[in-house]
Parts: C-alpha cells; structure tokens; sequence
C-alpha cells in the first residue's frame, strides 16, 4: 500500500459502486428499525444496526476518505484513533458491566 | 567578528516584527511567530475576563452570606470563571502563543508544517470566543464548567446550547493546533536534529498535541449531543427521556481528564528549557523526561473515572481507575524528581524565569500530592465536591500551569519583542504571585478538608477566616498579575534592546536574532550537538557570536545540498 501512494487515481466506478452499497446498508438501516427483530432474540435489532453502520463507516474511509490508498503512517493514525475510541468504550462499558451481579464486600 | 556582531542588530534589520505594518499584514499573515501573538492577544484578554469573575467570586465569599448577589447569579459567575479559564485561556496559553512561537524556531524550520492552517485555527478560535461571548452578553450559563446533565440538558434556564457551540468550534482550533505541531516535529526538523537531541519543549509539545488530537473530538461530540438533548429532547443523558446522565460523565471526563494535561504537559516543557537554562545543565534523565511525557499523555486517558467516584461508577471500576490514577502520579513524579536532581550542583541564577520555575516545583508537587489523596476511594467520598479539589486543580494549575507560562513569557519575553523586560520588577512579582498564591488557595485545602463545599455563595460562619484569608490572597495575587501587564508593555516602548541571547542559553532559538527575522534563521541550521549542551555554548560564547555561524556554514559544507540559503556574509 505504501508503495503506491501519492497519485493513485481511483477508477469513478469504485466510487459508484461504494456509494450504492452505501445507500443499501442505508435501506437495510430503515428495514430493520421497523421490523421486531428483538421477536427472535433481544439484542438482535442493535447488532444488526450497528454491524451495518460499522461496515458503512468503514467503506465511507476506505474509500471516500482514501485511506486505502494513502500511506503507512496515515493508516496508523487512524488505526490509533480507533483504538482509543475502543479503550473508551472498553473502560465505559466496564463500569456498566460490573455495577450489579457482583459482590460488594461492604454491603448489609 | 565583533563588528558583524553589531551589524547584525544594526536598525535596518528586517525582523517579523517590521516587515510590515498594516493590519492586514497582520490579521492574514501566515508568519507562526505572529499567530503566536494574535493568540497571545486573544487569551490575555480572557484572562483578564476570566480574573474579572474570579474577582467577583472572592468578593462575594468575604461574607457568609450571600449579599453581593443571589445565587443564580453566583453560579453563573463561577460557571463562566471556569468555563473562560480552561477553554479560553489555560488550554491555548503556552501551546498556542509559546509553542506556535518557538516550536518551528526549535526545530530549525521556517514555519510549521501548515501555515494556513495554523492561522485557520486562530480564525476558528475567534469564532468559537466570539460566540462564548455572547452567551456571556446573555447572561451567561450557571451548569459549572462540567455542564453535567440532567441539570444542563434540561433544567437550566442559561445559554447552555450556544455556549456548547461555542466550545464545539474552539476544540477544533485545538485539534488544528495539535496536528500542525504533530507533523511539524515529524517533517521540519533541522538537518542533524534527531528525535533525542530535540528540546523537552518540543517532546511535551509532541505529547500534548497527541492528546488534542485523540481527546478533543469527544468533547466535542459530547457538547454537541447535549445541545442536541437541549433542544430536540432526544434521549442521551436525561433519565426522564431514557438517557444516562453517567453516560455523560464518562464522556466529558474522557477527554477532561487528559485534557488536565493539554494544560500541564507544555508548562513541564518550558520548566525543562527554563531549569536546564538556568543551571546550565543537562536536564537530568533526558530519556526519561522525554519518555515521561508520551507516558502522560498515554495512560492520562485511563484514569477519567477518579471523577465519578462518588456518581453510581460501580465501585469495581472505581478500583481500576483509582489504581491506574496512581499510576499516571509516576511520570509527574519522574520529571519533578529529574529537575531536582538537574538543579543540584548547577550554577543556578535566579532570574525571574529561574523563580517561577522554582515556584512550579514546590506548587505542582503539592497539587500533585494532593490529587493523590483525591484518587483514594475512600478519602474521596469525603473530599469530593469540597473546596479541597479547588485547592487541589488551582495548585496544578495556577501553580503549575501557570507559572509554567508565566515563567516561559518571561525566558523568551525578549526573543519575542526584541526588548528587555526590568529583571527587578519580574523578580518582585514572580515572588508576589507565590505568595499570594499560596494565602489564597492553601486555605481552601483546610476549609475543603473540613467540610466546605464548592460552588455555594454562602456558607456557615465558621469558615469565615479562611475564606477571608483566601479573598486577600487573591487580592495580592491580582497585584502580582497586574505588575507585569504593565512592565511588559512598557518594555515594548522603553524596555533595553534585547541581546540575540541574553541568557547565554542553548537552544536554535537564541542563535537567531532578537526578534527573528521572517523565516526565523538567515541560513539553514545545522545540528550537531544533544540538547542542553553546555560545554558547547561556554565555547561559543568565549569564541564570540561569529563563531555560531561559522560552525554553521562549516556544517553546511559537508552538506553540500543545503548550501543555497547563505544570504548572510561571513
Ligand atoms: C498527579 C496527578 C493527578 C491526580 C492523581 C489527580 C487526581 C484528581 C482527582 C481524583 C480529582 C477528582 C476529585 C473529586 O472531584 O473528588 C481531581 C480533580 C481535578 N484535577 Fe486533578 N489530579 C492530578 C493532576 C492534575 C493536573 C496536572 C491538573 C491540571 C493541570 C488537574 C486538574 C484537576 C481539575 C481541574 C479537577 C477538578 C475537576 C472538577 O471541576 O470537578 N489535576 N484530580
Ligand atoms: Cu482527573
């Protein structure tokens, strides 16, 4: 990747064709968020949601924003920025995970 | 070589001070040493906005009750004294004036990596000051600057959503800041100045910039959701709407704990040139200094949860954060203990840079210590909320960053103008400002311990005394403020021509004339030497400033590529 990357030029078609998968994530999105999915298991409807506007998200950098094309550094700043938004919600989370069902050495 | 001495500070030169004069030259001008001075003109003005409500707030806890103004009204002062001096002032202080001042000059460079940019950033600064100003025409907000929902998404009657906004596009000033100095330091440093012959400014520089590049966005978002819950009562942090109002804490603390360090990081870098200057000595432990900061800005991101000890936080991850809160207390510790042992059996002069660095020693350890104490689970459930985390965040920041600033305007005071500031008259304010520094906030810590709260307008009479001490504390400190507003612009008319290197120091920066020319050096130069050299410099200085240069253009021999830029005779 390195190697090719100032003047890549990407191929219009590229663009068309991330651009359509892009507005059919978008229908499946509106589809999902008025079909009961939590019927089939509870947590269903997020996961579906959020697995589709993680792909989005990734295709929207990957493509439009170039970084598939762009150099080695780049890609590691923007790995780094993802991973601190991971050890946000990792610590985050954390503390929602563990607030009840665990011992509290103080109580009653 | 004398002779070309003085030639060099002969009238005619061209400095980036006379190369031109109109406003225009001025409010467009991609010149880094310039965008310092519009930011230094911006935070000085909200410093002084910001002392103006710290004022009213003393005057108001003279007395234990509220006779001055209501209590409305005190929150939104107390709000909007925060709310100016973090985001308005102590944030863009030393990066945005010393850092866009001397960071290119420190690296050899003839400006940042992104000129335009860089004067984008004052742009958007403004923008973001000027709707902060509004708010405050307004009457201002009365959330405090944590702006912790339900109380701001909802119940507040004050401008929370412009003030939001407001912070919204101030934080991408910083984010632009950051960037620009982050690639800089990476693309523009001088043929032969590698990583570890840097100046420790420029490592804690490369330290806060990665903060404000992975912190900042997430207040950012997080203001911006609140003013979207405000306004179209969408569900994030209001209970009532389905929202988690701890959700918030998280979110704001994440970046604000790191953000403590956006203000403290640069003041560490400029107490490191200040104390390696000023003893002429090698700062102690270079590796470690430098390591200290990325380790800073690293693990500060992991600790934001010692803010929420009392909130529902479960207490599992209130041992987490409390643990690694000590942690980070390391890499404080590591640089405090480094300057210490580089002032022991160094030649110290104690010129008025050499005194506030001496003060952010003994202050930041005290504030440092004390955030300790804050990050004990226990001890916090009885500290928390009280005046002892205001003495505690004033000591890190008045007595650390601060002194950091003030201490480095001083140090680089006459590369900036060309003048000399009067030595007596900084000594006698550096002290001043000690002193009234500590009567105003020591106090607090002892009133906090027992039992004051923060953000009341009156309390029981008890507290009295050393709420009063504290208010003529703070009455000393405005003297010692205000003196050298006015001995600084007094210099820039009648203050003595400053030598190019009046503290004998090391440094690219104090090789170039005073002030710089435009594009900082007249010739490229070439570094050969670690940081902090001192042996190096005594010879020079014996040898006369001629010799700079001809070690210089002998560097530049060797290099034959980079011989072009030789406009200075020799
Ligand atoms: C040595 C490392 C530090 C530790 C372990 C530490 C710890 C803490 C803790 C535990 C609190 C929360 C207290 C409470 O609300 O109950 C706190 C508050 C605070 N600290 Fe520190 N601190 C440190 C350094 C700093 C530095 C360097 C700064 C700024 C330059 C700073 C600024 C603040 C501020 C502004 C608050 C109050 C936030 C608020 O308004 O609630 N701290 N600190
Ligand atoms: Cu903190």
């Amino acid at each position: 990747m390195a190697e090719h990357t100032e003047h890549h030029i990407v191929p219009i078609k590229v663009y068309i064709a991330v651009f359509l998968a892009l507005m059919v994530f978008t229908a499946i999105t509106v589809a999902v968020a008025s079909f009961p999915l939590e019927n089939i298991w509870g947590p269903l409807n997020i996961i579906v949601a959020l697995t589709v506007a993680v792909i989005k998200a990734t295709l929207v950098i990957l493509y439009f924003m170039h970084v598939r094309y762009s150099s080695r550094l780049t890609q590691v700043i923007i790995v780094a920025g993802i991973f601190w938004l991971l050890v946000l919600l990792l610590f985050t989370l954390a503390d929602y995970a563990s607030r009840s069902g665990w011992p509290t050495p103080l109580a009653q | 070589m004398a002779t070309e001495t003085l030639e060099m500070t002969a009238e005619k030169r061209v400095t980036y001070l006379n190369v031109s004069h109109t406003v225009k030259s001025w409010l467009l001008t991609l010149d880094h040493k310039r965008i310092g001075l519009l930011y230094l003109f911006a935070i000085s003005f909200f410093f002084l906005i910001g002392g103006i409500y710290a004022t009213l707030i003393r005057l108001e806890l003279v007395t234990p009750q509220g006779d001055l103004m209501t209590a409305d009204t005190y929150n939104r002062v107390f709000t909007m004294h925060g709310v100016v001096m973090i985001f308005f002032f102590l944030i863009p202080s030393i990066p945005a004036v010393l850092g866009n001042f001397l960071l290119p000059i420190m690296l050899g460079a003839k400006d940042v990596a992104f000129p335009r940019l860089n004067l984008l950033s004052w742009y958007v600064f403004m923008v973001g000051a000027g709707l902060f100003m509004l708010t405050m025409i307004n009457g201002g907000i009365d959330t405090g600057w944590t702006f912790y929902p339900p109380y701001s998404s909802i119940y507040s009657n004050s401008q929370v959503t412009l003030a939001g906004v407001a912070i919204f596009i101030t934080g991408f000033s910083s984010i632009l800041t950051g960037l620009n100095f982050m690639v800089t330091i990476h693309t523009m440093r001088a043929p032969g100045l590698t990583w570890f012959r840097l100046p420790l400014f420029v490592w804690a520089h490369y330290a806060t910039s990665l903060i404000q590049i992975l912190g900042t966005p997430v207040i950012a978002i997080t203001v911006l959701a609140l003013a979207l819950e405000r306004t179209f009562q969408i569900g994030i942090f209001d209970p009532k709407l389905g929202g988690d109002p701890v959700l918030f804490q998280h979110l704001f603390w994440f970046y604000s704990h790191p953000a403590v360090y956006i203000m403290i990081l640069p003041s560490m870098g400029v107490i490191s040139e200040i104390i390696a200057n000023m003893t002429r000595k090698r700062v102690f432990g270079y590796h470690f200094v430098a390591f200290s900061s990325l380790a800073i800005a690293v693990f500060g991101f992991l600790v934001w949860g010692h803010h929420m000890f009392t909130s529902s936080q479960s207490m599992y991850a209130g041992f987490i954060f409390s643990i690694i809160s000590y942690a980070v207390a390391i890499p404080s510790a590591i640089k405090t203990f480094n300057w210490t042992a580089t002032i022991y059996k160094g030649s110290v002069s104690y010129d008025t840079p050499m005194i506030y660095a001496l003060a952010f020693l003994g202050l930041f350890t005290i504030g440092g210590m004390t955030g300790l104490f804050l990050s004990a689970l226990g001890l916090d459930v009885h500290l928390h909320d009280t005046y002892f985390v205001v003495a505690h965040f004033h000591y890190v920041m008045v007595g650390g960053a601060l002194s950091g600033y003030l201490g480095g305007m001083h140090f680089w005071w006459p590369k900036i103008t060309g003048k000399l500031y009067p030595e007596v008259w900084g000594r006698i304010s550096a002290v001043i400002i000690f002193l009234g520094f500590n009567l105003t906030f020591f106090p607090q810590f002892v009133m906090g311990y027992l039992g004051m709260p923060r953000r009341y307008h009156a309390y029981v009479p008890e507290f009295q005394i050393l709420h009063v001490l504290s208010s003529a504390g703070a009455s000393i400190l405005a003297i010692g403020f205000i003196m050298p507003i006015i001995y600084f612009a007094w210099s820039i008319k009648y203050g003595q021509p400053a030598p190019n290197n009046p503290w004998t120091a090391v440094g690219l920066e104090w090789q170039t004339t005073s002030p710089p020319p435009p594009e900082n050096f007249n010739y490229t130069p070439v570094v050969e030497t670690e940081a902090y050299e001192f042996e190096h410099v005594e010879e020079i200085k014996n040898a006369g400033a001629g010799e700079v240069k001809r070690r210089h253009k002998e560097s530049r021999k060797k290099n034959a590529s980079r011989q072009s830029k030789n406009c200075q005779t020799s």
